[in-house]
Order: C-alpha cells, then structure tokens, then sequence
C-alpha cells in the first residue's frame, strides 16, 4: 500500500514550485520504464549504457585509493595528476592542446559539464541550436540556464548529419550557441571532418559558440572520431565535453571533463566550485588509471560492439525495419515507416506482445518520429533473440 | 588474431552463420576458411570446459613439478613425450625456473593420483625429483571464472 501523508494545514507545495521548473515536461521515457520493470522476461535494448563492467584493473586502483585513505576534496578544477594526463592523451589523440592548469575542467559527469558551459555562456533570451533527433537533456539544461532551445531537425537521407541548410534556416538574431553531440544518441549518426567543414563557415559567420558533447567519441566504427575542434582556427571557439562513462564502461562513477578556452573554463569553473565544488575522488583516481592503462580493454569493448553492430543492423534490415547505417555510439534507428504505426504505438506492442523493449524515436524529438532507439550494448545471444521476436511482430502487422 | 579464431576461442558452438553476420561476411566463406584453419590444424580439437566442483563425483586434479635430468641428444622431448601418453595426463609443459616439466594429472581420487605419481612417473629413466600439488579449487579455467557472481542489474531503460 502507498503511504498518504496528510496535508493537515493545507499547505500547497505546487504553489512553491518555480514556474519554470513546472513547465518542462517530464522524461518521455518514463512510462516505458515503469511498463519494462513490470516484465520478468522482457529483453531490453532501451539501455543507453555499456552492458560491460569496469574494468578490473580500474576498480582495483579504486579500492586501493580508498584502502590508503584517499577520501578528500581535490582541487575544484580536478586533480593537477588527472589533468596533465587529460592534456597529454588528448594532445596524443587529436593532436590538440589544452594547458592542464587553464583549460581543462574536471566534472561530475558530462551531464555537470552541460549543464555548466550552458550556465556559464547564456543570457535570458539566448538561443541553443540543437539538433535533432538528440538526447534527452539539452532542452531542460538550455531552459534551466535561462536560455531557449532552438531544434534544428535531421533527416534519414543526411544519415542524420547536420546539414548546412537545415543549420542557416534555424538561425535567428538571438542564436548564441550550436550544440554538437555526434556520434549521437540516439541515432548513431557521426560528423566526418569534411562534414563538419561544410558547417563552419555558418558558425564563424554567425559568432557561434560550439559545445560539443563527444562522450560517444571513442566509439566511432571505420575511422577515427572528428571534433569541430580540430578545423582550421576554431579550437577556441568549440568547448569539449567528454567522459569515460560510454568507452570505459563507467557510467556509474560520474565522471567528465570540458576543455576549452581559459575565460570559457574559467566561468565554468566557477560555477562548479559554488554547486559541486570537486568531482568524486574516488572516481578521479579511477579515470587516471583508466586514461594511464585502459586503453586495450576499451578496445576490445569497441570491437565487441562493432561485431554485435555489424550483425544487429544487418538483421533489422532483414527483418523489414529499414536501418542506415549507425557509424558511432552504440545504437541503431531504424525506420518504422512501413508498418504505419507510430513509434510509440509500435514500441509499447512490441513491449507487450513480444516483451522486447526499445526506446520510441519521438522522445529524442518530433524528427524522430517512425523511428525507434534500439541499443546494442547487449549481449550477442539477447540480439539474436530479440531479432526473432521482433520479426514475429513486425510479421504480424502486415 | 584472426576474427574467427577469436569468436570460436570463447564459443566453440557458434556456427558459421551467426560468424558471418558478426563479421559481416558470406557464410560460404567463413566455413570455407574455419575449414582450412582445421585441415592446417591450427584448430586442433573443440571441447567442453566443465565445472567439475558441480559434480557429485569430480575427478581430482593435481599439477606435478618434475626435474628431470637431461639425456644426450634428444633432451626433455623423449622424456616428455613418454609422459605424455599416458591417458591420466591433461598437460604437460616445458617450464623455466626451477623445475623442468610441469604436468597436469587427472585421477579418480587423491590415492589414484599418488599411486599414479609414484609408479609410472617418479621411477622413469631421468626424472629426479617430483612435487605434487593437489588442485583444492579453481578460480579460472581458460579465461573463464566458472562460479562468476551474477552481473549486476543495469536500469531497463536510460536515456
């Protein structure tokens, strides 16, 4: 039974609730949620995190830091050893500098670094062009910065890349900022360099801010993950939100960090002194160990993913749910455009007439409507199965 | 290494077609090539690792250290080799430090396996010195953690 308590005085909470905290909507995925966790059975391909581990080695660096008494603030920015090793593997990586002491920022999550360059570059009015389909936090994170969220729609035949077109006619005289998250959630589409080039001028000529959240970057197939970062004189333009919760399989542990102009990282900083103060240290000793060490073991986990990518995708189309192909992150978004049911409608049937649940494209945004987010970090054997039952079902609707 | 020794190397049951979506190659030539990878006999054999701790009756395991003393000409080959056709033995490798040999026994109790050391393995021309250690309980076999806890639970749904 639900425990009632009783408003004896009369009191109204709601009335103290701040306005704009009542007008966003709540999570549309929610009550997908709440149906999937009914289910006993039900293979879920709705998850947005790695189905592996951390690895070992990186939880023993972690338990032997907390065994040695390791449990204090650090420095607000991050501890000065996980920076300098930050600098060195992105300086490595994608032959870009960033001063450990200035530039680089160590957060709870990439979902505090978000939320901190929107806090810290927007003025009430100010528009955020994100695309879409996207993530599910961007628009709440722009508005509780006081900012407005701006869509700007992608389409299945762009492989769901941001187009230069879709990006000018989005464009108004309050455009502050352009939020990059590719290779994107949920539809696995990635920006090349060239991809990227085709966009740049529109931004320079627009005095755009770039915030890219590349969280997914290690996870690009056939090729190497480019950042807007990495054009011609626009290193200083762009903030880099990054993490080891999608490579390393660490999630859980909250850990992100932004790199970026100094005055930028600095107003960040700011912020996350007054409201977070430090990232987790137990977390920070963890991601040291993780960029020092972790490099073969994030490997395998990609390869393991593009195998289980190459064979998922190819099933989909099999079966009838036309797939482009998904170059990063680890989703596929296949069309549902044949049965002529809506995503919602099709991906609450499939939960409960063949307990396989996958996340409705409409959630991430209206261009994500006749498709759904199904993801493959799950295990090959789930899959398989998953495959089968949907089969069935997308057999029935015709 | 080769994709396809790699996906066998964990899952010896996998088929050809499953292979092939994975690698996203034909079917045809995944079991052309598994095929040539048995004929070359770098396959060698597919078997079944069995955690024997969840039988009634498990058989017994030990690993035996052994010097030996080396023979003109043929070194520990001849000497290996010997061992190694008897059917109790799993393994035998040549190891550096300080033994030469080490061999793996499989008996029907502890007796079996002491008897087995002292008649046919510590009396051969060439071994001087045996040390048998019983296996009391395996942790990992082959890659594999046999008594893994149960993954913990993810959320069904995140965004």
């Amino acid at each position: 039974m639900k425990l009632q308590l009783k408003n004896v005085h009369g009191w109204n909470p709601d009335a103290h609730l701040s306005q704009l905290v009542k007008s966003m909507p709540p999570s549309g995925i929610r009550k997908f949620f709440d149906l999937v966790n009914e289910m006993d059975d039900a293979i879920s391909l709705g998850v947005g995190e790695p189905d592996f581990v951390t690895p070992w080695h990186v939880r023993e660096a972690c338990i032997y830091s907390l065994e040695s008494g390791i449990t204090s603030y650090t420095s607000n920015k991050g501890m000065p050893e996980l920076r300098d090793c930050i600098s060195d593997y992105v300086s490595k990586d994608m032959e870009l500098d960033y001063d450990p002491a200035e530039q680089i920022l160590i957060t709870t999550g990439v979902s505090e670094a978000i939320d901190l360059a929107f806090r810290a570059t927007l003025n009430p009015g100010d528009e955020v062009l994100i695309p879409e389909p996207c993530y599910v936090a961007y628009d709440p994170d722009v508005m509780l910065a006081g900012g407005t969220p701006k869509s700007v729609p992608t389409k299945l035949q762009d492989e769901f890349k941001l187009r230069p077109e879709e990006l000018s006619s989005a464009l108004s005289n309050r455009s502050k900022a352009l939020l990059l998250s590719y290779p994107n959630n949920p539809t696995g589409a990635i920006m090349t360099r060239s991809d990227l080039e085709d966009i740049a001028d529109i931004v320079v000529e627009n005095d755009l801010l770039v915030i890219s959240d590349e969280v997914y970057g290690k996870l690009t197939y056939d090729g190497k993950h480019a950042s807007f970062a990495q054009l011609e004189g626009l290193q200083d333009r762009t903030i880099i939100l990054n993490g080891l919760s999608k490579s390393h399989a660490m999630t859980g542990w909250r850990i992100g960090f932004a790199l970026g102009d100094a005055t930028l990282i600095g107003s960040m900083t700011k912020i996350h002194q007054y409201t977070m103060l430090c990232a987790p240290v137990m977390a920070q000793v963890a991601a040291l160990e993780a960029f020092r060490h972790g490099e073969d073991e994030m490997l395998q986990m990609k390869h393991e993913y593009d195998l289980r990518r190459r064979m998922f995708v190819t099933g989909l189309n099999r079966i009838g749910l036309t797939c482009f192909e998904p170059k990063g992150a680890f989703y596929a978004f296949p069309s549902i455009e044949l049965t002529g049911i809506s995503s919602e409608e099709f991906a609450e049937r499939l939960l409960r007439e063949q307990k396989v649940a996958v996340v409705p494209g409409n959630v991430f945004g209206t261009s994500g409507e006749n498709f759904l987010r199904c993801s493959y970090a799950t295990s090959g054997e789930e899959l398989i199965e998953a495959l089968h039952r949907m089969e069935i079902f997308v057999n029935g609707l015709r | 290494m080769n994709e396809i020794l790699e996906i066998l190397s964990k899952n010896a049951k996998t088929t050809p077609a499953e292979i092939a979506a994975l690698l996203g190659m034909a079917e045809e030539d995944v079991a052309k090539e598994i095929k040539e990878l048995e004929d070359s006999g770098i396959i060698t054999r597919y078997i079944t690792l069995i955690n024997w701790e969840k039988l009634e009756d498990n058989p017994v395991f030990a690993v035996l250290d052994l010097k030996v003393a080396l023979q003109r000409k043929t070194g520990y080959d001849s000497v290996a080799e010997r061992i190694a056709r008897f059917t109790e033995v799993e393994s035998i490798r040549l190891i550096s430090g300080d033994h030469d040999l080490s061999v793996t026994i499989r008996g029907k109790s502890m007796k079996d396996v002491a008897y087995f050391v002292a008649e046919k393995i510590a009396p051969l021309d060439g071994i001087q010195s045996t040390c048998t250690h019983f296996i009391l309980k395996s942790y990992k076999e082959h890659g594999v953690i046999p008594m893994e806890r149960p993954k913990p639970k993810r959320l069904v749904i995140t965004p």
